[in-house]
């Protein structure tokens, strides 16, 4: 008899705890229990997967990845209509596009208590002040990736790509990332302009030296420049530094430098779209990732920068001390955003396509 | 009176027996074009999607110098990789047409093979075989060069000199138009194969045999009565082989390094980078209409 009362008295305690951490969220009302599942819409290769299985171990919520190549892709699916993703994946430029077209759900940061492991650097990012539509996931930087075993210095700065003299020396032996944003943008750098220019002359300026430029570059890739290295096929390859830096676990002769005129900075940031079936699991799963272990297991394993503060001591050595992933605080201040280009954007794709178009001599 | 009721009978099972193709016709080709047309005539939104505020203005965007030279060097690829593909193919398909039947399947099946595999890895492929430390250029600037360094000791002549020079470098064939035109004949030879296989394979050999007792000599039986009368073969492979080399944006990206554009990438870059779509369905359109003009000329010479 006792023992039953004592069962009874413990599932009144349960179910009053139950409901009183599920009235705690959010004026009540709203459901907050768990999804069985949770669909992730991620770059490849791009977190630990035993992150995945331990939140599974954790939280009993499986986690199912589907993985997209590029940003377009990522924003003409959803704009396509595709739903059921919980959670997305959206560099800094897209995020501001994506909260422009109602893409994205605000965050209830009553879910996030560990936001406040973010490094305050992060906490206002020019394309989403306060974080109210995205947490950023991993950051980096797009320079200059090379074979250490041609370059004694590491080639850090634009004008091993850009100066006549310096770029003809590489001449058929480097490559330009396929990519409108990121080349123009290194063009524009190289000349002093910043990377998110609609100043038609500034902009014609960097044409000229992009058709310039042609004749020595090898292929315009942002799939496999990194193989092209490896392969002896190329010395040096405009690139994102993590791409290099998972070269490089393979291919100890690579190696990656930020141009010292200034590059991209970037972030990969985890949003909810509007259409995601179980926002209160991705906000969980979001948390989640924000613990200081776990934000350092995924930059252990992909050699991205974390903007996770409490992340730091947990992360390999090797990675923190890298200063081609965390650049010393002089290069950090040169290092630009990439925003939205608006009404320019057209104005950039015609120059990306004269470029593309013009004949080598 | 009788016949009312069955007339119309026979009107519902007609319409039972077409609607599956209508509505395919309608959901997948109807639809979409009309919508790739309307968007056309709208303006690009700052943030990608359309605003209709209807305008030519993507036409005339189209005739840019820019743009019309890609759109001639996109044809002169797609003309060239069918010419070639007809080059191959043909004189393929008549080899094979002209086996004995046992084994005609046996070889189409051998032909067939390679092509179920994926497009994109048959392209990354040819990347291997035509870059610089690829297939190629390693026999060419390996067993090649030294080869010829035998040859030149044991036998000095100024022609070892220019060969040792031309080997002692690998060749750039990745990044070319060249490349990409490779990519393309071996992409979709089977598509100008198959066609003329079915055509030569179902010509009468005894009208060849008579144009020959006429003294006709073999290029002129060939000319006058084998040409004309697979020539539908001959026309069906080709469209089947121009349409999508008109429309070709992996392998220029691919084997062309990015370095040469096709009117494909053109319409690709306008719907992703540039996020505009009324320009994209613009440059969509014309090429349809190319390709329709094409295919109504092969329906007019079939017709004849």
């Amino acid at each position: 008899m006792k023992g039953i009362r004592v069962i009874g008295l413990l599932v009144l305690v349960g179910s009053l705890t139950a409901s009183l951490v599920a009235c705690g969220g959010k004026g009540g009302g709203e459901e907050q229990a768990l999804a069985s599942e949770l669909h992730v819409y991620n770059w490849s290769e791009y977190i630990d997967p035993q992150v995945y299985e331990d939140f599974e171990a954790e939280f009993g919520v499986r986690v199912i990845e589907d993985t997209f190549a590029n940003n377009e892709e990522l924003l003409a699916k959803l704009q396509a209509g595709a739903g059921g993703y919980d959670i997305i994946v959206p560099s800094d430029y897209m995020v501001a596009i994506m909260i422009e077209e109602g893409l994205l759900a605000e965050l209830n940061h009553d879910n996030l208590p560990n936001l406040s492991n973010l490094d305050p650097k992060f906490a206002n990012p020019p394309y989403d002040p306060g974080l109210v539509h995205c947490v950023p996931y991993l950051w980096g930087t797009t320079g200059i990736g090379y074979n250490m075993e041609v370059f004694e210095e590491p080639p850090d700065s634009w004008a091993y790509m850009f100066d006549p003299e310096l770029a003809s020396q590489y001449a058929g032996k480097f490559t330009m990332l396929n990519d409108m944003r990121e080349t123009i943008g290194a063009a524009l750098k190289y000349l002093g302009y910043s990377l998110n220019s609609t100043d038609e002359a500034e902009l014609m300026e960097a044409r000229d030296l992009l058709i310039q430029q042609k004749q020595w570059v090898y292929a315009y890739d942002a799939e496999q420049y990194e193989d092209l290295l490896s392969a002896d096929e190329t010395v040096m390859a405009h690139a994102w530094s993590g791409d290099i830096f998972m070269a490089a676990e393979e291919d100890e002769r690579l190696w990656y430098a930020i141009p010292r005129e200034g590059a991209t900075i970037w972030a990969d940031n985890l949003c909810i779209p509007t259409t995601a079936p179980s926002k209160y699991t991705a906000e969980v799963f979001i948390n989640y990732l924000l613990r200081p272990d776990v934000a350092a297991k995924n930059s252990n394993y992909t050699w991205y920068a974390s903007p996770n503060a409490a992340a730091t001591e947990y992360i390999d050595a090797e990675i923190l001390e890298e200063p081609a992933i965390y650049p010393p605080p002089d290069v950090m201040e040169r290092l630009e955003w990439m925003e939205d280009l608006g009404d320019a954007t057209p104005l950039w794709e015609r120059i990306w396509t004269e470029v593309r178009a013009a004949a080598t001599p | 009176m009788a016949e009312r009721p069955r007339a119309r009978r026979e009107t519902v099972r007609l319409l039972f027996l077409i609607a599956p193709s209508l509505f395919w016709l309608l959901v997948f080709f109807l639809f979409p074009l009309l919508l790739v047309f309307a968007i056309s005539f709208g303006q690009r939104g700052t943030y990608g999607g359309v605003r209709w505020d209807l305008t030519l203005e993507n036409y005339v965007r189209f005739f840019d110098p820019l743009y019309l030279r890609i759109f001639g060097r996109t044809f002169s690829i797609a003309l060239t990789t069918t010419f070639l593909c007809l080059l191959i193919g043909y004189p393929l398909a008549y080899f094979i047409a002209t086996r004995p039947a046992r084994w005609r399947n046996g070889l189409v099946l051998l032909l067939m093979i390679p092509f179920w595999t994926n497009f994109l890895i048959r392209t990354y492929a040819w990347l291997l075989i035509l870059r610089d430390q690829g297939v190629i250029n390693t026999f060419w600037t390996g067993p090649l060069h030294e080869f010829l360094v035998q040859i030149a000791t044991a036998l000095p002549l100024p022609l070892w000199e220019i060969l040792l020079r031309a080997t002692s470098q690998p060749l750039h064939l990745f990044g070319t138009d060249g490349a990409i035109i490779v990519g393309l004949v071996y992409g979709w030879l089977p598509d100008m194969v198959l066609p003329c296989y079915a055509a030569i394979e179902r010509l009468d050999f005894s009208l060849v045999e008579a144009a020959q007792d006429l003294y006709a000599n073999r290029f002129r039986s060939f000319t006058r009565v084998i040409l004309p009368l697979t020539m539908p073969g001959i026309i069906a492979g080709s469209i089947l082989v121009f349409i999508p080399s008109l429309g070709a944006y992996v392998t220029p990206d691919l084997l062309g390094g990015a370095k040469s554009i096709m009117l494909g990438n053109v319409i690709y870059s306008q719907f992703m980078s540039a996020r505009d779509y009324p320009f994209g369905s613009a440059i969509s359109f014309v090429l349809m209409a190319v390709m329709l003009v094409g295919t109504l000329v092969y329906f007019r010479m079939g017709a004849e």
